[in-house]
């Protein structure tokens, strides 16, 4: 997916676009409102993340500007305010979602994927592996007729196979990806999961092996 | 201990002083002048009398006679029963009447009567005599007539007139006293009007006193108002305060949070990752802290000075939930909502409402297991129940009553981040619209049930 940052702050947008791409995002940062203006002139974007105290304006006044122009880009303000008021008034200049600073990049990738399916979803967020189609927006899995809708751990572990098919993961790793850092996990978790996702897999043409003492990947069926 | 001074008191006072001075002056007054014209009225009579007699003196043969006329002494009859006594001396040898009668104020001028007070024979008497000269001799005869009456008919006179000064001095007074009793009540009952207007309001009320204020105590309601915006423009302050520092820790909060991220993947051995993850957990708990904390402030706030605005309960809590739902999916938590289908309309602050919500949903999501529901349930019979219901925990043995106290956790908690403001939050919001939050356990499983109980009107 293709996110456009726009923070002033650059420590956190550097790391902010660091932790993004880890997960296979394009992201372009403006720290100004009018970079971020140029920015959308030549790029289209999937999902807008928006800073609300910028040095040229405030944010919001850029929001109500989108909205005005009919620009349907989702957005999504990342905001230091955290009292309801401040949240309310928000939804109503047409933000999208909001997100409270700090923020757990599960939680904001949780809420992209709300947003971009209340819109519709993009064309091209799905992968395929032998027949089998994952849509990373609606969390759907789909081969041959049948069509089953994952939870959001299911897809969240799908999601690390789909993106390296018979590329060997450790637990740790599926852990990490699967879980909230602030959430306690433990390998036995994984087993459940892997476990459930098996079941979803069955009669596809893909399907999870363990390797011993490694951990798991997905093969061809 | 001085019994505190009562204006009413005081002012009742003063003015009852103020009637009784009056009325006894009026008392001794009306005596006086009634006393004085009634002694004014013998003193004429006996002058009248004596100088008939005088009249009647004649002289034969060098010798003074009088032929004594009886309606001389009978006009001095008309007064009452009193006594009467004559005397007439020649050149001071007593020619007729009393002659042991006392003249202590002999006349020196002819036909210039002279009075005086006597006590004679066991009664106070009056006396007037009258100095006459009578030609008999050469150089004529000094004659003075003098007659006396006792003054138990004036006394008679003077004490009727004295009770009835008194009956209606007395009157007077209570009158008076009655009247002032009123003047003082109705003096200050702009006092008690604003009084009332002033302890009706509850305790944090912080609006200023409107009501009708007489000028003399315009500067103290002015002083109390000004007080009062102070107070409220300082609470405000220390709101904008508490903001201002969440907003400003935030940022920072959220690049550290961010690079631990970024350098919680990069790095493999299992004791630096989970290092990492405790530095997450820390900076998670300090900003669910500090919102908590920020909408503890605005609640308490907002309470002052409550918004009731007509709002639609289901609609308040679909949004609520739909918010906060990509969060509970983190963990698999599914919230099942028994809603009704219609609206449910209560007035209150809505901002309030939706902070109590928020915090007991974040509660349940933070307590429950993984991939475990959480039921949302409006019901309306006498009163609106809101009921969250999770599958977590429950409260344990913890004590429901006090676990609404400020930064009292549950006691089962382990190491779950909190800080134990979430249900005090909720608990004053249903406060200050009249309502209750409930704790109970949940009726399936062993689970926690939050109900907040709010007034159906």
């Amino acid at each position: 997916m293709r996110y456009l940052l726009i923070e002033d702050n650059h420590k956190l947008a550097g790391a902010v676009v660091e932790r993004l791409q880890l997960d296979g995002h394009a992201v372009d940062h403006a720290d100004r409102l009018d970079a971020a203006s140029a920015c959308m002139d030549v790029a289209d974007y999937d999902l807008i993340l928006l800073d609300i105290m910028l040095p040229d304006g405030d944010g919001r006044d850029f929001l109500q500007r989108q909205r005005r122009a009919e620009k349907r880009t989702p957005v999504i303000v990342i905001t230091a305010r955290s009292a309801v008021s401040d949240r309310i008034s928000l939804l109503d200049l047409g933000a999208d979602d909001y997100i409270t600073k700090p923020f757990d990049f599960a939680e904001l990738e949780a809420r992209c994927r709300a947003v971009l399916r209340r819109q519709g979803g993009v064309a091209d967020n799905q992968k395929v592996f032998e027949g089998t189609v994952l849509n990373l927006t609606t969390g759907e899995l789909q081969f041959g007729d049948s069509s089953t809708n994952l939870r959001n751990r299911e897809l969240r572990l799908l999601e690390v196979f789909f993106g390296a098919p018979n590329q060997v993961f450790s637990k740790s790793h599926l852990i990490d990806r699967m879980f909230s850092l602030s959430d306690e996990a433990s390998e036995n978790a994984i087993e459940v999961y892997v476990a459930r996702l098996r079941k979803r897999l069955e009669g596809s043409g893909a399907r999870i092996e363990t390797v011993r003492g490694l951990g798991y990947r997905m093969i061809a069926a | 201990m001085t019994r505190p001074t009562s204006i009413r008191r005081r002012l009742f006072y003063q003015l009852a002083i103020v009637a009784a001075v009056l009325s006894l002056a009026f008392v001794m007054v009306v005596r006086g002048v009634a006393s004085r014209a009634a002694e004014g009225t013998q003193d004429d009579i006996l002058a009248a009398s004596a100088t008939a007699i005088a009249d009647s003196l004649s002289s034969e043969q060098g010798e003074v006679t009088l032929e004594l006329p009886y309606s001389a002494l009978s006009m001095l009859g008309t007064i009452n029963e009193d006594r009467v006594f004559y005397r007439v001396t020649v050149e001071g040898e007593t020619l007729t009447g009393y002659p042991d009668l006392p003249v202590s104020n002999l006349p020196t001028r002819i036909d210039t009567p002279a009075f005086s007070t006597e006590f004679y024979r066991g009664d106070e008497v009056r006396l007037s005599s009258i100095l006459r000269r009578v030609s008999n001799t050469a150089t004529g005869s000094r004659v003075v007539v003098t007659v006396a009456q006792t003054r138990s008919g004036l006394a008679a006179i003077t004490q009727r007139i004295t009770i009835t000064a008194t009956g209606v001095g007395l009157l007077f007074f209570l009158l008076a006293t009655t009247l002032s009793l009123l003047a003082a009540n109705s003096a200050l009952r702009p006092l008690r009007r604003m009084t009332g207007a002033v302890t009706r309001r509850g305790p944090s009320d912080l609006r200023p006193v409107t009501a009708e204020t007489p000028a003399e105590l315009a500067p103290l309601v002015d002083a109390l108002n000004s007080f009062m915006a102070r107070l409220r423009s300082s609470l405000s302050r220390t709101e904008d305060l508490i903001t201002e520092a969440a907003h400003r820790v935030r940022t920072p909060l959220a690049t550290v949070r961010t690079q631990a991220e970024v350098t919680h993947r990069k790095l493999n051995k299992p004791e630096h990752k989970q290092a990492i993850r405790d530095m997450i957990r820390a900076i998670d708990e300090s900003s669910r802290s500090a919102g908590q904390i920020l909408d503890h402030a605005m609640v308490t706030f907002r309470a002052d000075s409550l918004a009731l605005d007509p709002l639609d309960l289901v609609a308040l809590t679909t949004e609520t939930c739909d918010r906060l739902a990509p969060t509970a999916d983190l963990k698999d938590i599914a919230f099942v909502r028994r809603l009704p289908a219609g609206p449910v309309t209560f007035k209150g602050d809505g901002i309030m409402l939706q902070a109590a919500l928020h915090n007991i949903l974040d509660n349940a999501i933070k307590y429950s297991p993984e991939d475990s529901d959480i039921t949302i349930r409006i019901d309306v019979s006498s009163d609106i129940k809101l009921s969250i219901e999770d599958q977590g925990w429950g409260f344990g043995d913890a004590d429901l009553t006090s676990l609404t106290n400020r930064y009292s956790r549950g006691s089962n908690v382990g190491d779950v981040v909190g800080s134990g403001l979430g249900l005090t939050i909720a608990d004053e919001v249903a406060r200050a619209h009249g309502g209750t939050l409930e704790l109970s356990h949940s009726m399936e499983g062993q689970g926690a049930c939050v109900s907040l109980i709010l007034p159906y009107v």
